[in-house]
């Protein structure tokens, strides 16, 4: 319709004014527009920035499988697996990985056995007991805790834990691995108590109150009615932990010594998976020496450990409402 | 359906279908959208008016597994803006939007309804400040706010933070406005002023607006669309309808007898 | 009342009670850790935060050590560090945000971002080393470690920049677009603006998390006794910026800790607790900064 017409049109209908005068030229031009070129070429780059994340996690698990495959072609799987001394730089040299993966797992269990139980208790406390003002006064030191750099836990257990540590048991090393378990416990705290704290705080305030209203108290509904419907959010919560233990290297590499021994007694000193890399590190090792492939091999071992923690942590998490 | 009127049309809307993913939420609508009137789109929850209005603008275009089928045909040059071949910016830059909840941007009272210009490539300040007061005057709000141009949106009353995203989506000088339950979450003196404002802007643009209040769309529009699952049930000049709908359904909801 | 109904509930009562006192001893042990360490921190290494401690290399002599080429390392590396994690890691927040359709190629990056989130540090310092330093042959240089510090908080720095921008309501997102802006516009003008506090406090804690990073370094070969500083990044002459420093060997902080601790004279621990005292100073500062422009900027974006 001209735009004529329509304006002659308007005014013999309700005295109201043609807009056409107003108008200015937008046009509608079909798909070709300016802007869409620009647009598309945005997109892409953030697009490769998006996916560059994967190439990272490409990177690692290349490199190790990489280093790993030349390291077992030079050593059986099963003496990796089997063989209970690591000393691949002596003359003698033993390939197993089992006095490594000892040490990991007794640092960490020693600091689960500290971090579990008050990471749990403080989370009900906070969550079921604390006042407001108390936890928001308590919260930001708890967040500091895990910003602390770790190499500064590291002199901490050396030289205040272990000293002490040996008051009680005077015939204590210098290196163990009790005030490095006792110090990572204490690191991970936070981490268990405030993804466990963020489980019970998404419980819904009407069960608690069914629960209350039966005359209850709050220690008997927060282990009866909370924790329990909080279960998942939980158990997400210390498998996270565990992985953070696990992967810890600066506090066992600075308190528990590096001499990788097999084994169980917390009061010995040991080198973990992590305490193991760094050590070799420390020294010189020339690239393709089998020496250096070691610590790969090491290093696939210690990320296949944290996968599985971390997907498990993953999958349990995902089964809670976030607050 | 389409009552003959004197005048000229704006806006056309032929077997309009429209689908979230597997549900179809718009069943054949055809209404006509006349040029320098206020057409209303009332009906229950649900009904599909805002799915509709959405539709004018392309707002759709933003979620995914949403498919449009059928024409909006846009005066005078008869694009189908609803085409996927048309970009959906170009729509918007003719059509433009007020939303139910005010929503101006956490910038300044000038910049707000600056924005809309500036992205139309108006960069002298001479020009910006010439348009943002007339919008600002043609919204009713310019003597309100003319000495805090610079203040942030945010100390605006909620009746004003309306009226100013008003402004903001008249200073580009649109085509066709469309106005989504405007006044649902403003009490009734700023309800009352955005309607009054409502029935004056007609005379510069062409407004659609959906409304849950009757009484409102009797107050405000010159064509009523009544609509009920989906589905068009009665389009009408409002006076007709409201007092002779042709429709049981329409007489029932103008009634009361639901809602 | 009967009297067993009393015993019971005097006796729920208690343990509620004593429970209450536990509760509070629990929490209580990570605070009282966190000060006794600090305050350790400050008995043995405050004295021996000089001038001369900050300006000294390090040397035989522990008395007349200092950490020089250790800040001046650190402060390197986290140049190369903040130019490589921030446009990858906002880029990609934004992607993910504002662009991303929900399909399998997303649910895969956003799965990647959230295991590498969880991988151990000093496994980043392997593939550096395997990658960075052989195979690229970047050696052990300020480049390479800033690379992988990079590479290691890059998974925080998308997931806090994430939220930052999920907390932009999509009702002024929805205004931008009916006006006609294109999808770069709205990001460009409105979403990145009002999440900017809320990415900049991810990006401090992020920094602060890297400063103290040892492992990942010592992995690809850092040296924890140099005697010199790296070129410095300008020059005298045209263009006056120089890069010769990438290349360049280097020490951290955190590493010039850990050397000195694993001493065994202890007058070497005084200069580690200094070197903790600030690394834990620096801590502070940067997580009260991510604290402060965080409610400077709730008060200012009111939504």
């Amino acid at each position: 319709m001209a735009p004529q017409q329509s304006a002659s049109l308007l005014t013999s209908c309700c005295g109201a004014k043609p807009s056409s005068s107003r108008r200015t030229n937008n046009r509608i031009v079909t798909a070709q527009s300016r802007h869409q070129a620009q647009e598309r070429a945005i997109e892409s780059a953030l697009l490769l920035a998006a996916v560059f994340s994967v190439a990272i996690t490409v990177g690692i698990v290349g490199v190790l499988i990489y280093e790993s495959l030349k390291f077992f072609g030079r050593v059986s799987l099963i003496d990796f697996l089997t063989d209970r001394q690591w000393t691949p730089l002596f003359a003698d040299a033993h390939y197993g990985i089992l006095p490594l993966v000892a040490g990991t797992l007794v640092t960490t269990t020693v600091a689960l056995e500290v971090a579990l139980p008050l990471g749990t208790i403080t989370a009900i406390y906070l969550s079921e007991y604390a006042p407001y003002r108390l936890r928001e006064t308590v919260k930001p030191f708890l967040e500091l805790l895990t910003a602390v750099p770790t190499v500064v836990l590291g002199y901490f257990a050396l030289l205040s834990v272990t000293p002490l540590l040996q008051r009680l048991w005077p015939t204590l090393p210098g290196f163990n691995m009790l005030s490095a378990g006792l110090v990572i416990g204490v690191m991970i705290i936070p981490y268990i108590s405030s993804v466990s704290e963020d489980a019970m705080r998404a419980v819904p305030m009407d069960l608690r109150e069914g629960s209350y209203a039966m005359g209850a108290t709050r220690l008997q509904t927060a282990l009866r009615v909370v924790v329990p419907s909080a279960l998942s959010g939980i158990a997400a919560a210390y498998v996270l932990g565990v992985s953070r233990a696990i992967g810890e290297t600066m506090v066992v590499a600075i308190a528990a010594g590096m001499q990788p021994t097999l084994t169980l007694n917390p009061m010995e000193p040991a080198a973990t998976i992590t305490a193991y890399i760094v050590q070799v590190s420390l020294g010189d090792l020339p690239y393709g020496s089998i020496g250096y492939q070691t610590i790969f091999a090491a290093g696939l071992v210690l990320l296949l450990m944290t996968l599985v923690f971390n997907i498990a942590g993953h999958v349990l998490r995902k089964q809670f409402p976030q607050r | 359906m389409i009552p003959t009127h004197e005048s000229a049309t704006k806006a056309e809307v032929k077997g309009l279908n429209f689908y979230y993913g597997k549900v179809q939420a718009l069943t054949d609508v055809n209404l006509t959208i006349a040029e320098g009137q206020v057409t209303a789109l009332i009906g229950p929850s649900g009904c599909g008016k805002t799915t509709c209005l959405r539709c004018f603008n392309r707002m759709h275009d933003l979620y995914q597994g949403t498919r449009y089928e059928g024409e909006i045909i846009l005066y005078p040059d008869k694009i189908n803006v609803i085409d996927h071949s048309v970009d959906p910016i170009e729509v918007r830059m003719r059509v433009s939007m007020v939303f139910q909840k005010p929503n101006p941007f956490p910038k300044s009272i000038f910049e707000n309804v600056a924005y809309g210009l500036r992205i139309r490539g108006v960069d002298r300040r001479s020009e910006l400040h010439e348009k943002v007061e007339l919008a600002l005057r043609d919204a009713a709000l310019w003597d309100e706010v003319k000495d805090r141009l610079r203040d942030p949106a945010y100390v605006l009353s909620g009746g004003q933070q309306q009226r100013l995203c008003i402004a903001r989506a008249l200073a580009p000088d649109p085509e066709l406005l469309l106005f989504d339950e405007p006044t649902s979450a403003l009490d009734p003196t700023a309800t009352a002023r955005i309607e009054e404002l409502v029935s004056q802007l007609k005379e510069k643009v062409t407004i659609v607006i959906v409304t849950h209040n009757m009484q409102q769309a009797a107050r405000v529009s010159d064509f009523t669309a009544f609509m009920y699952l989906g589905r068009l049930v009665e389009f009408d000049k409002t006076d007709r309808m409201f007092t002779n709908p042709s429709n049981k359904l329409t007489e029932d909801y103008i009634t009361g007898r639901f809602s | 009342m009967s009297p067993s109904m009393k015993r019971s509930i005097t006796r729920r009562k208690i343990a509620d009670t004593a429970f209450a006192a536990v509760g509070l001893s629990a929490t209580l042990v990570g605070v009282v850790t966190l000060l006794a360490l600090i305050l350790g921190l400050i008995l043995d290494g405050l004295p021996r935060l000089t001038w001369q401690f900050f300006t000294s290399y390090p040397s035989r002599f522990p008395e007349q050590a200092g950490i020089l080429p250790a800040w001046v390392g650190t402060c390197l590396v986290m140049l190369v560090t903040a130019f490589a994690a921030v446009p990858l890691g906002v880029a990609a927040a934004i992607y993910l945000e504002e662009y991303a359709p929900r399909n399998w190629v997303t649910d895969l990056i956003e799965i990647n971002v959230a295991n590498l989130a969880g991988v151990p540090s000093i496994v980043y310092g392997l593939m550096a080393l395997g990658l960075f330093v052989y195979q690229f042959r970047l050696g052990a240089s300020i480049l390479t470690a800033g690379l992988t510090l990079a590479l290691l908080i890059l998974p925080m720095i998308i997931l806090t920049t994430r939220e930052a921008i999920r907390s932009v309501p999509t009702s002024i997102r929805e205004a931008a677009y009916a006006l006609g802006a294109t999808k770069w516009q709205t990001v460009k003008d409105h979403v990145l603006p009002y999440s900017s506090g809320g990415t900049l406090t991810g990006l401090i804690l992020a920094f602060s998390r890297a400063v103290g990073e040892t492992a990942p370094l010592m992995t690809i070969g850092a040296l924890s006794f140099i005697a010199f500083l790296p070129h410095p990044p300008w020059q005298p002459e045209f263009p006056y910026l120089s890069f010769r420093w990438l290349m360049d060997s280097f020490t951290v902080m955190p590493i010039q800790m850990f050397n000195w601790v694993s001493r065994p004279q202890e007058a070497f621990h005084l200069n580690a607790a200094a070197t903790g005292l600030t690394l834990i100073g620096m801590t502070l500062l940067m997580n009260g900064l991510a604290i402060f422009l965080r409610a400077r900027y709730r008060k200012r974006i009111r939504w």
